[in-house]
């Protein structure tokens, strides 16, 4: 095991390093000098600039420069804005934000998802399947930004004139209860899909022949579909869910636009509007490594639900 | 007073007049796209305690289904039972409300399944699948259930049983797997064990060995064994009587040394001629022509006349009731005498 996770750590260096490389020369080739529009309108005296394009490497070439912020990278060093202020510490507080409605989001998902697909397995043909799926067909046609904007009014905004203060319509100041709207927003197709993959799968378990030796043994029923097929069942949700946990951290700029919180996509977006090439290869590249780390989380958790399968 | 009187369950090694198990004129159909697939058209056969019954008969008769009925763990629906009786020491099953049907099911009447591999949950270890039976049914704890584990595992020799005990279903050969499953369902001593072409997916040398334990087994209790196969081969040495099916019914009951010194029903000869015999090496076999019948649409008649060598006009129009041809024999046949006849000839 022990093995295994160095091994695949190892494999996970040349995908990091074609990432970072991808995103910093296509932050390279945007057009606009970074140095002028830091100065914005102003015109800044050519000495300065000249020291400042010194300092950022800004006169080397493309592969000398994405040399310099890689050996700064291995020393956990993601380099400095063009303001002076480390990249390390504007990600941190916009990392949490994100991290946190991705966190908010992963869990709904898992918990609505999962639940309701059960449900809908267990009663399938039945009135309550089908509302359920039709209910996850408007989930997954009806876009985020309507979603966002429709339960921001319903249940922020009217909820709040009504008297009942449940969910905050922007900021994070009001600590989990600011991330529980935008959560379901960000969620809301993928707990569609989760609902549908959950159904599909413990119905197709439930006709396994494991599942008619336990019929067969005597077992009640609760212990036949609650041990016996939810175990095997759930198999495939895991890959799914580790899967989407990168999904909902890169898809989160709508939502944390809608809803004002100032996380990562927020930030990514400013920062390529003022070309600010540390960052945007920073965040990036912590994306990146968080999708590693989840499809490495996950290919564990297989091995712990399915005895059937060992790493060495 | 009642009105109805509700069957009560019988009691554990009270012996009456009645068989063990005796299915009474059975019938089971599927509700399908197409319409009703008549699976089982009128099954009856007997067991007795301490024998062992197989069950034959080409894929798709209905052997399966006969079996999964006896359980009650058919799908309903889609599947039905229109008329029949199945009778555990005189009590119909069929007419028993599910909660005491399953005081029944793998308690008393147990089943092995032909492919062990996709018949053993793979997320659990085999010491826990078959400890099971004693924590669900017996309210035994963990601990003695996996002693009880360990111990089955022994009685169907697995060697190495108490390393063995924790390792998963996968990790074992098909032999072995399938002797896990025979520990399974004989864990509660069931009165009644239907294997269901339990031999099947394994290779020769194994399959001989599954037989052999089968066997011993049933001769050290007093368990009644449905052996369901299609292999004629295997059934000569472990069965004391054999039913032999075709398009969901039964076409002849016999003792194994009756039906095998002469037959009685054309469909049954051509089963029999059909097994390689050590005497008859080089010759060409003999293999029953055409295609087994349209559950659908069966045939008119008797179901086998479109295949059958001896048919005449009247197997066209009227089919063969189950005649009585000896006190433990039955034929499907209009034309049994000729049959067995010819047989001896
Ligand atoms: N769930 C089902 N729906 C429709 N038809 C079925 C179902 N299960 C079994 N059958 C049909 O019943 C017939 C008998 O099947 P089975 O008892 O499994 O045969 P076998 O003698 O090979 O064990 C087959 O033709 C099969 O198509
Ligand atoms: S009844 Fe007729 S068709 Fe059917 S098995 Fe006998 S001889 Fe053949
Ligand atoms: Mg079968």
């Amino acid at each position: 095991m022990g093995r295994y996770i160095i091994r695949r750590l190892v494999q996970a260096i040349p995908v990091l390093l074609g990432a970072t490389l991808l995103i910093y020369a296509i932050v390279f080739a945007l057009p606009g000098d970074p140095v002028a529009a830091l100065a914005g309108e102003k015109r800044l005296d050519p000495h300065i600039v000249d020291v400042l394009r010194e300092q950022y490497h800004l006169n080397d070439p493309f592969l000398v420069q994405y040399w310099h912020y890689l050996t700064g990278l291995f020393r956990g060093d993601f380099g400095d804005t063009f303001a002076g202020v480390p990249v390390t510490d504007i990600m941190a507080g916009k990392f949490q934000v994100t991290i946190n409605l991705a966190a908010t989001a992963l869990v709904m998902e898992a918990v609505i998802g999962a639940g309701l697909g059960l449900y809908a397995a267990l009663r399938h043909g039945k009135a309550q399947d089908s509302m359920i799926l039709g209910a996850t067909l408007v989930l997954i046609s009806v876009p985020t930004l309507v979603t966002g904007f429709m339960l921001q009014l319903l249940l922020g905004v009217k909820l709040k004139q009504a008297g009942i203060d449940l969910f905050p319509v922007a900021g994070v100041a009001e600590g989990l209860r600011s991330y529980l709207l935008p959560g379901f927003v960000l969620a809301g197709a993928s707990i569609a899909y989760l609902t549908r993959l959950t159904r599909t799968s413990l119905m197709e378990t439930l006709r396994a022949d494991y599942i008619r030796t336990a019929v067969a043994k005597g077992l009640p029923r609760r212990r036949v579909v609650g041990r016996h097929a939810l175990r095997n069942a759930l198999i495939p949700l895991i890959t799914f869910l580790g899967a989407d946990l990168g999904t909902l951290m890169g898809g989160a700029v709508i939502t944390e636009a809608i809803f004002n919180l100032p996380g990562i996509g927020q930030q990514l977006f400013t920062s390529v509007y003022l070309r600010e090439q540390p960052v945007v290869v920073g965040i990036v590249t912590v994306l990146v490594l968080v999708y590693i780390l989840a499809n490495m989380v996950v290919d564990l958790l297989y091995a712990v639900l399915d005895p059937r399968i060992r790493y060495e | 007073m009642k009105k109805t009187s509700t069957p009560v369950l019988p009691a554990r090694g009270v012996a009456g007049n009645e068989p063990l198990l005796a299915v009474d004129n059975l019938h089971v159909e599927f509700a399908t796209r197409q319409g009703a697939v008549k699976a089982v058209n009128g099954v009856s056969y007997a067991l007795n305690p301490g024998e062992t019954l197989a069950v034959l008969g080409e894929s798709g008769s209905g052997k399966s289904v006969t079996a999964q009925a006896i359980m009650g763990i058919l799908d309903m629906p889609p599947a039905r039972i229109p008329r029949g009786e199945i009778r555990f020491k005189g009590t119909d099953l069929l007419r028993l409300p599910e909660d005491a049907r399953s005081q029944i099911r793998g308690q008393r009447i147990a089943m092995i399944f032909q492919d062990a591999l996709s018949a053993l949950n793979p997320v659990f270890t085999v010491g826990s699948q078959i400890g099971e039976m004693f924590q669900v049914h017996r309210g035994t704890s963990r601990r003695d259930a996996h002693k009880k584990a360990i111990e089955l595992m022994d009685r169907v020799r697995i060697p190495g049983a108490r390393q063995r005990v924790n390792d998963y279903p996968h990790q074992f050969s098909g032999g072995m797997r399938q002797r896990i499953m025979i520990a399974m369902a004989i864990a509660l001593d069931p009165e009644v064990l239907i294997a269901d072409e339990p031999t099947t997916a394994l290779d020769v040398t194994v399959q001989a060995q599954i037989m052999e334990l089968l066997a011993e087994l049933r001769r050290e209790s007093d368990m009644g064994l449905i052996l369901i196969t299609h292999d004629l081969g295997v059934v000569a040495d472990v069965a004391d009587k054999i039913a032999v099916m075709y398009g969901g019914r039964i076409v002849e009951n016999a003792l194994v040394h009756d039906i095998y010194r002469a037959p009685a029903h054309p469909y049954a000869k051509g089963l029999l001629d059909s097994i390689p015999r050590v005497d008859q090496k080089g010759q060409e076999l003999y293999a029953i022509k055409g295609m087994p019948p349209n559950l659908l649409d069966m045939p008119s008649g008797c179901s086998f006349h479109p295949r059958c060598p001896y048919r005449q006009d009247i197997c066209v129009t009227e089919a063969p009731p189950l005649y009585e041809i000896g006190p433990t024999r039955n034929s499907a046949c209009h034309y049994w005498r000729e049959v067995l006849d010819g047989s001896h000839g």
